[in-house]
């Protein structure tokens, strides 16, 4: 397996810079005050059990959804302060690859990848647009794939076909939604690879969202332990493990143990 | 625990509802308007309604004009007034059934399957992917597709006219020889200018709000693959509502006119 790069991560340069973020439904607080910096060049594994709230983080991060308080600000933008026009400039240097991939289904793959370039770059003639598919569905391994509607897909590939989608645009930030979840080892094992190579073929900055401490492990530079609200734990991955706080290790014994 | 409700839980979800779709309305008329206007999409979507309902309104319109020439025979022949027969059915398919059968179809095919459409690419996020890839769904989605029904169903509505009026010369041939055209002559006799006028902007209306409602149910699905089903049930249901309504109203206004 491709091993992520360890490279130096310059400690100055954050591309992602969070600060006493606090988000809630109604009367159910889901966020409470999480303090967080992605510097560029890092993946970052945001780890957490299910429903506390890590797409939801994410989400906030494109401007899906708007922080109740505190201060999020994306590649030198406040995200929650943009015009439409300058959201939409953000949003084309950050990929968002969705939970459960959310291919359009109405449209086969070689639209699902043509769509966002074509409705962002109007000036490329089809030549151009078909060259870009071919490149990203190079990089994800699927160029065999061009014709098939999404629905013939399996999940794995589906899960590669969204993340090709989002890097048709080049983006500079990549946020994946558990990447791996509902795939079997063998599979997650070639997701984690293909995050590592989409790092270093594209120069990425990362979060990835999981509950997979494999992926986690084996993708990202440091990991951030979700846990009601709050960040309790940031650091590397023996950083954060290394620990006698029964709700992190549970999370731990319970990886381990299946 | 204070009271979240101005008034109580379903009043108050009424008013926000109400709220809601003016805002949604409203927010059509605002991009309709602006660039881009995905003109390529807009016609792909006038085919859809298009071939959605030819089939349906084509027999529905024929059967309607047989059916009604039929009942309305033996009363004219009370007062040997069979010659006007043509007249009556003109007046009848062309002011009010021609319209108002086109519309109660599409809001039942086109209608719903609008509502399915949009309901299960919000619940499946692809609306969100949209978003994130800054492309305005908004735009693409919704606009393209009110549209598409404002200039389809008036078209069909017309088509739907002649159809019937077919049915009823071939009913009217049956007992009396008289020629299509000498037919279809009296049958236009009373029709005024203002008539048609008057049903081509019912038609424009119909169309809009099948349009309107359709998207605006399926644009604000939740509640996962149910809400798929609802939205597309409520389409179907609040558009026809609203036909009723909007039909008393504008043949009211067109009567103080004349
Ligand atoms: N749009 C929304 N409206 C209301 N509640 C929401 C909304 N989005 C998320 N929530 C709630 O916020 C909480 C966190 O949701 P989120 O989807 O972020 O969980 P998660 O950590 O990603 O879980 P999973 O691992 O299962 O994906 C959940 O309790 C969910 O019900
Ligand atoms: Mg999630």
């Amino acid at each position: 397996m491709k091993k992520l790069k360890q490279r130096s991560i310059n400690k100055e340069d954050s591309v992602i810079s969070i600060s006493g973020l606090y988000k809630s439904f109604g009367d159910l607080e889901v966020l409470k005050g999480i303090d967080f910096k992605l510097f560029k060049g890092e993946n970052v594994a945001v780890l957490g059990k299910s429903g506390t709230g890590k797409s939801v983080l994410i989400k906030i991060i494109v401007g899906l959804l708007k922080p109740d308080r505190g201060e999020v600000v994306v590649l030198g933008h406040h995200v929650d302060q943009l015009e439409s026009k300058e959201l939409n400039a953000l949003r084309i240097r950050i990929g968002f690859s969705f939970q459960n991939s959310a291919l359009y289904d109405s449209m086969n793959v070689y639209q699902n990848l043509a769509f966002p370039l074509t409705m962002n770059r109007k000036n490329l003639n089809k030549k151009e647009v078909d060259e870009a598919v071919e490149e990203v569905l190079e990089a994800v391994g699927l160029t065999d794939k061009l014709k098939q509607m999404p629905s013939d897909l399996s999940g794995g590939q589906r899960k590669r076909i969204g993340i090709a989608r989002t890097l048709i645009l080049k983006p500079e930030i990549m946020l994946y939604d558990e990447p791996t979840s509902g795939l079997d080892p063998i599979t997650s094992a070639e997701i984690i690879e293909l995050i590592n190579e989409v790092q270093q073929k594209y120069n990425t900055s990362s979060v990835i969202i999981t509950h997979d401490l494999t992926c986690a492990k084996n993708s990202s530079n440091r990991l951030a332990m979700l846990l009601e609200g709050k960040f309790l734990k940031v650091g590397t991955f023996d950083e954060v493990f290394d620990t006698n706080d029964e709700q992190v290790k549970a999370f731990f014994d319970y990886n381990f143990i299946q | 625990m204070r009271n979240k409700y101005t008034f109580s839980k379903g009043v108050d979800e009424y008013f926000s509802g109400i709220h809601k779709a003016y805002l949604f309305t409203a927010l059509f008329f605002r991009e309709a308007f602006k660039k881009p206007f995905h003109l390529r999409e807009v016609i792909n979507q006038c085919f859809e309604v298009g071939l959605k309902s030819l089939a349906l309104i084509s027999l529905t319109g024929f059967i309607v004009g047989i059916v009604f020439t039929k009942q309305s025979r033996p009363s004219l022949e009370d007062f040997g007034a069979t010659s006007w027969l043509p007249s009556l059915i003109g007046i009848a398919i062309i002011k009010a059934l021609g319209p108002l059968v086109t519309a109660l179809i599409c809001a039942g095919k086109v209608g719903s399957s609008i509502g399915a459409e949009l309901g299960s690419m919000r619940v499946t996020e692809q609306i969100d992917a949209m978003e994130v890839s800054a492309i305005n769904p908004f735009k693409y989605l919704v606009v393209t597709r009110v549209i598409a029904t404002t200039l389809t169903i008036p078209v069909l509505a017309l088509y739907c006219s002649f159809v019937a009026l077919y049915g009823s010369y071939l009913n009217v041939h049956a007992e009396e020889t008289s020629s299509m055209i000498s037919f279809y002559q009296s049958a236009f006799k009373t029709i005024s200018f203002l008539d048609i006028t008057t049903s081509v902007v019912k038609t424009l209306v119909y169309g809009f709000t099948i349009g309107i409602v359709g998207c605006y149910k399926g644009y604000h699905a939740t509640q996962g693959t149910r809400g798929v089903g609802k939205a597309a049930n409520q389409a179907v249901v609040l558009a026809m509502f609203l036909i009723f309504i909007e039909e008393v109203i504008i043949v009211q206004i067109a009567n103080w006119i004349r």
